[in-house]
């Protein structure tokens, strides 16, 4: 994970975005929770005091503590340091959340092209497709998915990709469908361009900065879906540390245990609000831009 | 909005409502597995799985499959939950209920909160109160339903307990008989006003946790519309003529900025149907959520495509609801509709 802004931005020569970014604080808090929680995740084997607390075992000794030191933010019943599994935690959502969307975005551009310049029956029946995925609430189709197939990492991010493209699709059918009209599209049919020079030459660039602000913001929320699935035990299984699974293994022990949950908890709060934030400053800023 | 729209609405829902059963008919089959083994379980013999197969048309082709499913399907039969043993429509309709009070509930809460921040925050644009109401809406929107959940029972139940954690109603309180399913009507109708209380008194926490996230949604929107609507000439000159700012806000000001907050409610609702699956595993709320988590957990085909096409449904009806409703609204769109 890059800091997401800061290439295109630069490319563009825009001073202007940069200052829009940076002026506001809400912008800058956010990229730094984001910069922060990734580095954990990333160097997770060297920060955490207890790396081993990944597996099924942790210290009986130290079972079910209470925040206090060397364990920062308490046990869970395994003994196991909970700072560590939340680090462990953030790094496996923020590796699904690549993923979806390294997947469920090309779709969806793709589509979301297609359907836009070509019209007709081809837009029809693509958008008619979308419709269909946007109508079931996005967690009750993934969930459905998830109940076909096995509960582990793979299936459940491909549960979430499938609900995910159409997002894509609709966002950029909508911006293909405004520039299809506009004298340079015009022209490069006009000198006989290929359709597919027209839609990634011409048009895609044109999405480009709608696309990224939702896919920074989008970081945020497939987390907050991944950690949804595990929460209802249908996503990735114990011992595995994630974040979902952590706050619903936790619940069984309030109010006594009350860190067990409220920590994985915030934990997710945190990381959404992070990418949110620098969604938000980014939606700005190319708004600065232009 | 006149009745022509309204059915054009309601055709193309139709045509959504087909392409969402042929797509969860489409996962149901094309996963792998064969789903009257797994239906039946390790112990069944290899008769039983082949006679099952037979009743359920499993052999047929696809589309032949879909066509039987289809007409099972207009006499308004989904099939047979395996989990509990009866038709799946008499499960949906034991759990339903319950998971619609509680969303129709959490929708209220939504709009009573959500609206007043984002008036605040417009009308304190830039202030102390603006920050406040935007960090609160954004904190709202970035927090999954059941973290709110477990955060609220933890301090209202636990650390600080006002409010009851688990159920619809407490062991003591009578159960009202069976009228709507809906436990605030039945209570009335029941004329036991203490249950209706009680029941109530159960969907705080619940209703509070299931409606953060749209409740921020909505205080976002309406805040930017509010700013739009603020900077418009016809509200300079209210403000020109010395009406009371309350009276601009809440009267003139508010009415258009609400038309495109109404539109995003429909698809908050929906998000909050799917939401309620947290939830309801949160609180322990007796709704369909809890029997569709269990119902995938065993891999029950026909309840599965069951609970999944009625929450479809409801979403589709929400919707058109909010579009006849915006219509109604709105008078530009009505007068344009009437001519039309």
């Amino acid at each position: 994970m890059s800091e997401p802004g800061s290439p295109v931005v630069a490319r563009r020569g825009g001073s202007r975005a940069v200052a829009a970014f940076v002026g506001n604080p809400l912008s800058v808090l956010g990229l730094a929770i984001v910069v922060v929680i990734v580095l954990l995740a990333v160097f997770a084997d060297f920060v955490t005091p207890f790396p081993d607390h990944v597996g099924p075992i942790g210290d009986f000794a130290a079972m079910s503590a209470p925040p206090a030191s060397p364990y920062m933010l308490g046990t869970d019943a395994m003994g196991r340091d909970l700072f560590t599994r939340i680090v462990y935690g953030y790094r496996l959502s923020l590796i699904m959340a690549v993923v979806v969307l390294a997947i469920a975005t090309p779709v969806g551009v793709i589509v979301g092209l297609v359907a836009g310049y070509k019209g007709g029956w081809t837009d029809y029946i693509l958008m008619r497709i979308t419709d269909v995925f946007l109508a079931v609430p996005p967690l009750v189709l993934a969930m459905a998915i998830m109940g076909f197939l096995e509960p582990t990492l793979m299936n459940g991010m491909l549960a979430i990709t499938a609900m995910w493209w159409p997002w894509y699709a609709r966002l950029v059918y909508n911006v293909t469908r405004a520039e299809a009209q506009e004298g340079y599209v015009l022209a490069a049919e006009t000198v006989g361009a290929s359709t597919l020079h027209i839609l990634f030459r011409e048009i895609l660039p044109n999405c480009w900065p709608s696309i990224l602000t939702k896919m920074t913001l989008d970081v945020g929320f497939v987390i907050l879906m991944a950690s949804s699935l595990s929460f209802l035990g249908l996503g990735v299984q114990p011992p595995t540390p994630d974040l979902g699974s952590m706050v619903a293994e936790g619940a069984k022990y309030m109010p006594d245990g009350w860190w067990l949950s409220l920590w994985p908890a915030l934990a997710i709060l945190l990381v959404v609000l992070g990418f949110n934030l620098v969604g938000d400053g980014l939606r700005e800023a190319f708004e600065a831009e232009n | 909005m006149n009745w022509t729209s309204i059915g054009k609405r309601l055709g193309a829902a139709l045509v959504v409502m087909i392409g969402i059963s042929m797509l969860i008919f489409a996962i149901a089959r094309v996963m792998p597995g064969d789903p009257a083994r797994i239906a039946l379980g390790p112990n069944a013999t290899a008769e039983q799985v082949a006679a099952l197969r037979a009743e359920r048309h499993l052999d047929a082709p696809l589309p032949v499959q879909y066509f039987e499913f289809l007409k099972a399907l207009s006499r308004g039969d989904l099939g047979k939950s395996l989990y509990t043993n009866r038709p799946v429509t008499t499960d949906i309709a034991q759990f339903l209920p319950a998971t619609l009070e509680l969303c129709i509930v959490s929708a209220i809460v939504m709009v009573l909160l959500g609206l007043p921040i984002g008036i605040l925050s417009a009308h304190f644009r830039g202030r102390m109160p603006d920050h406040l109401g935007r960090l609160v809406a954004l904190i709202a929107v970035c927090t999954p339903a059941f973290v709110w959940g477990v955060i609220l029972q933890l301090f209202f139940g636990y650390f600080w307990p006002i409010f009851p954690i688990e159920g619809q109603l407490m062991q003591s309180t009578p159960v009202p008989p069976h009228v709507t399913g809906f436990l605030l009507i039945d209570t009335l109708v029941a004329g036991n006003g203490a249950a209706f209380l009680d029941a109530l008194y159960h969907l705080v926490l619940p209703a509070t946790a299931l409606a953060m996230s749209g409740l921020g949604q909505c205080a976002r929107l309406t805040r930017s519309n509010m700013i739009e609507v603020y900077d418009k000439p016809y509200v300079e000159m209210e403000r020109a003529y010395g009406f009371r700012p309350f009276r601009i806000a809440t009267r003139y000001a508010f009415r258009p900025a609400f038309i495109p907050t109404l539109t995003i409610l429909g698809l908050e609702f929906a998000a909050m149907l799917g939401n309620a699956f947290l939830v309801e595993k949160v609180f322990g709320w007796p709704g369909l959520s809890r029997y569709g988590v269990e119902v995938i957990i065993r891999k029950d085909l026909d309840a599965i495509v069951g609970t999944v096409l009625i929450i479809a449904a409801a979403f589709l009806i929400m919707n058109i609801l909010v579009d006849i409703l915006v219509g109604v609204v709105n008078p530009r769109i009505r007068l344009a509709a009437g001519r039309g």
